[in-house]
């Protein structure tokens, strides 16, 4: 304090003032450049975007058409990812929470494994997905049942699979927050009813956390709709005449579809508008699921507080 | 969910006839035993990660003819690649003499991690103090949501933004001669990671308790400093784990790099040569790759190297935040 302490007082309001101002900006440069990126795509986009665009198939090498095959596989995989790790993870928090005896080394492994699982480089999920659903569990599968070829190569269920392992965290955690807002009092008072810790569990503790669980499996969605990296390895397809028949199918992806209009397309100049468009789809979708994750939880915030 | 309403739910099951208390316990045993067994799930993701990208890159050490063309010695040693020069490091897996040489995609990725960094820790760190301590409460309910849509956009789309939008920016205003580069990957890579480090941070901001500030701005000091001499240096062990996390993302994202740094593998320390990362050449390389052989091995191999880099980067995170509470004297 001594060096600062010899500064007038009017030097020393002024730095304040200069300090908070900066660090403002630096909040206003987030704001700024969320808005730029927004932006950018709503005005590069908007004039492409159509319900034609939304349901048709992509034509003449991506010059031309619309996006329907790659938000129908987005879709597919999004939702047999969802059925993948919600009851996983939803179950984890709940030993976690509720199940784990207090200073339990086995919930302080987990927990820890959980946060490293969370920090593993989404590249490295696509390589532990080839190396093991598709090289280890699907390989297995086809010479179980005959030597055709239908397992033991990329596809919807392997990428879905992939999918699921990396956003477990994000349920975890989800979950596990909310199970901690449920008042320990709702839980004695079902016990001390004579209910038993699963009929209260199931009854008391699961229904209040639900807006909770419910924000944890949509930022799942958001996350595992827009990853790409994983499902490079796993499944995605460049172009699909078909949408994909069967969990062994090959999918078209919206993520995809844009690193794939970005960067090999013949005709740059022709695809720019469907790729502007194709980006404004698929940040329009990640961000409604995000506002609706916030709204549900500062809602169930508040009735908590 | 309100108390009434939980009490009028109760009755139900009371009504329910009563199985004795002996097949109940069993019952409520079994259920702890199953949900005991499903939280071992997180356990068993991690390590079947290291097992199996593991697995398909030990033939660099125990398959003879992988070892011919991918020794560790050929990964990270110089090697004479024309007869007459010296000794240098070369990525080129496709070719009559394959060349897999780690150092210019370990350079790559330091460079596009060290730009990022440069560029968002500062931002996200400030922007973390401003929310922590000079943002009204109404501000501060703004700015968490706008952060958090910062941080859900997809990295395909911060790529294409850096591919289309940024890279034409810079080569116009910087007059570069390749259009992507490791500059235009850091600083597409920075908008990924300030989320990530001002989250951390602004956490263990807030947890500096207020009586640090009361204490500090009962002696005279101002906001400011109170905030820059007092609640930062309070919080230097969770900031520190802050950036620390930046980093291990930031060295592990692929598709900003794959679309936004040129991806050519040259041993170049400018930032604006066309550069390539080690997690990019996974992404780029692993559709065409021969099943099996020594380029398939080492891609796996670039994985194991991510995973363990990242790997230590969090637990070294979550040291520094178990510092940060001890010394508080917090309880979370």
């Amino acid at each position: 304090m001594t060096v600062a302490a010899r500064r007038s007082p009017g030097v020393r309001r002024a730095t304040t003032g200069l300090f908070t101002g900066l660090t403002g900006l630096a909040v206003g440069l987030l704001v700024a450049i969320l808005l730029l990126i927004v932006g950018d795509a709503v005005l590069g986009g908007w004039t492409r975007l159509s319900w034609k665009f939304l349901t048709s198939a992509p034509e003449d090498g991506m010059t031309a058409g619309g996006i329907f095959p790659a938000i129908w596989g987005t879709a597919v995989l999004t939702l047999l990812m969802t059925v993948a790790v919600m009851p996983v993870g939803v179950i984890t928090a709940i030993y976690l929470s509720e199940y784990a005896p207090p200073g339990s080394r086995l919930a302080a492994l987990v927990r820890t494994a959980v946060q490293n699982l969370a920090g593993v480089p989404s590249v490295v999920f696509g390589l532990f997905g080839l190396g093991f659903f598709v090289r280890f569990v699907g390989e297995r599968m086809d010479r179980a049942m005959g030597d055709e070829l239908k397992w033991g190569q990329p596809g919807l269920l392997w990428a879905s699979l992939t999918l699921a392992v990396l956003t477990l965290p994000v349920v975890i955690v989800a979950t596990e927050e909310a199970l901690r807002t449920v008042a320990e009092d709702l839980r004695t008072a079902s016990l001390a009813l004579g209910a038993t810790k699963s009929q209260t569990l199931a009854r008391v503790v699961l229904p209040g956390a639900l807006p909770g669980i419910l924000t944890g499996a949509i930022l799942a969605v958001s996350r595992g709709a827009g990853e790409v990296a994983p499902i490079l390895l796993t499944g995605a397809a460049y172009y699909l005449p078909d949408l994909p028949k069967s969990l062994s199918s090959q999918f078209m992806h919206l993520g995809y579809h844009t690193y794939v209009m970005a960067t090999q397309s013949p005709d740059v100049d022709a695809t720019r508008p469907l790729l502007y468009a194709t980006v404004l789809v698929l940040l329009a979708l990640t961000f409604s699921l995000n506002l609706v994750a916030i709204l549900i939880r500062s809602r169930s915030r508040r009735r908590v507080a | 969910m309100s108390s009434s309403s939980v009490i009028q739910q109760l009755p139900l099951s009371a009504r329910r006839p009563a199985s004795s208390p002996r097949v109940r316990h069993f019952k409520e045993k079994a259920i702890a035993v199953a949900i005991t067994a499903v939280a071992f799930s997180g356990i068993a993701a991690l390590l079947l990660i290291v097992i199996f990208v593991g697995r398909e890159a030990l033939p660099l050490f125990f398959d003879a003819e992988v070892a011919k063309e991918a020794s560790l010695g050929k990964l990270f040693l110089p090697q004479q690649l024309r007869v007459g020069k010296p000794a240098g490091f070369m990525w080129q897996p496709v070719g009559e003499v394959p060349k897999l040489s780690m150092i210019p995609l370990l350079l790559g990725s330091l460079k596009v991690t060290v730009v990022a960094m440069v560029v968002a820790v500062p931002v996200a760190v400030a922007a973390a103090l401003f929310t922590a301590e000079f943002a009204p409460r109404r501000a501060r309910e703004v700015l968490k949501p706008v952060i958090e849509l910062l941080a859900s956009i997809p990295s395909v789309v911060l790529g294409f933004f850096a591919l289309m939008t940024l890279a034409s920016w810079a080569q116009g205003s910087l007059g570069l001669t390749s259009r992507l580069n490791a500059l235009v990957a850091g600083l597409a890579m920075a908008i990924a990671i300030v989320p990530v480090v001002f989250t951390v941070a602004e956490d263990a901001l807030t947890a500096v308790p207020r009586s640090y500030r009361e204490a500090s701005l009962a002696l005279g000091a101002t906001r400011w400093e109170t905030a820059w001499r007092v609640v930062l240096p309070a919080a230097a062990p969770g900031v520190l784990a802050a950036c620390v996390l930046g980093f291990g993302r930031a060295i592990g994202e692929t598709m900003i790099v794959l679309m936004a740094s040129g991806n050519a593998a040259i041993v170049s320390p400018s930032l604006t040569d066309s550069t390539r990362t080690m997690s990019a050449t996974i992404a780029a390389e692993m559709g065409e790759v021969v099943f099996g052989g020594a380029h398939w091995s080492v891609l796996f191999f670039i994985g194991v190297q991510l995973f363990a880099i990242t790997l230590v980067l969090n637990l070294l995170a979550a040291s520094f935040v178990r510092r940060a509470v001890r010394r508080l004297g917090g309880t979370s």
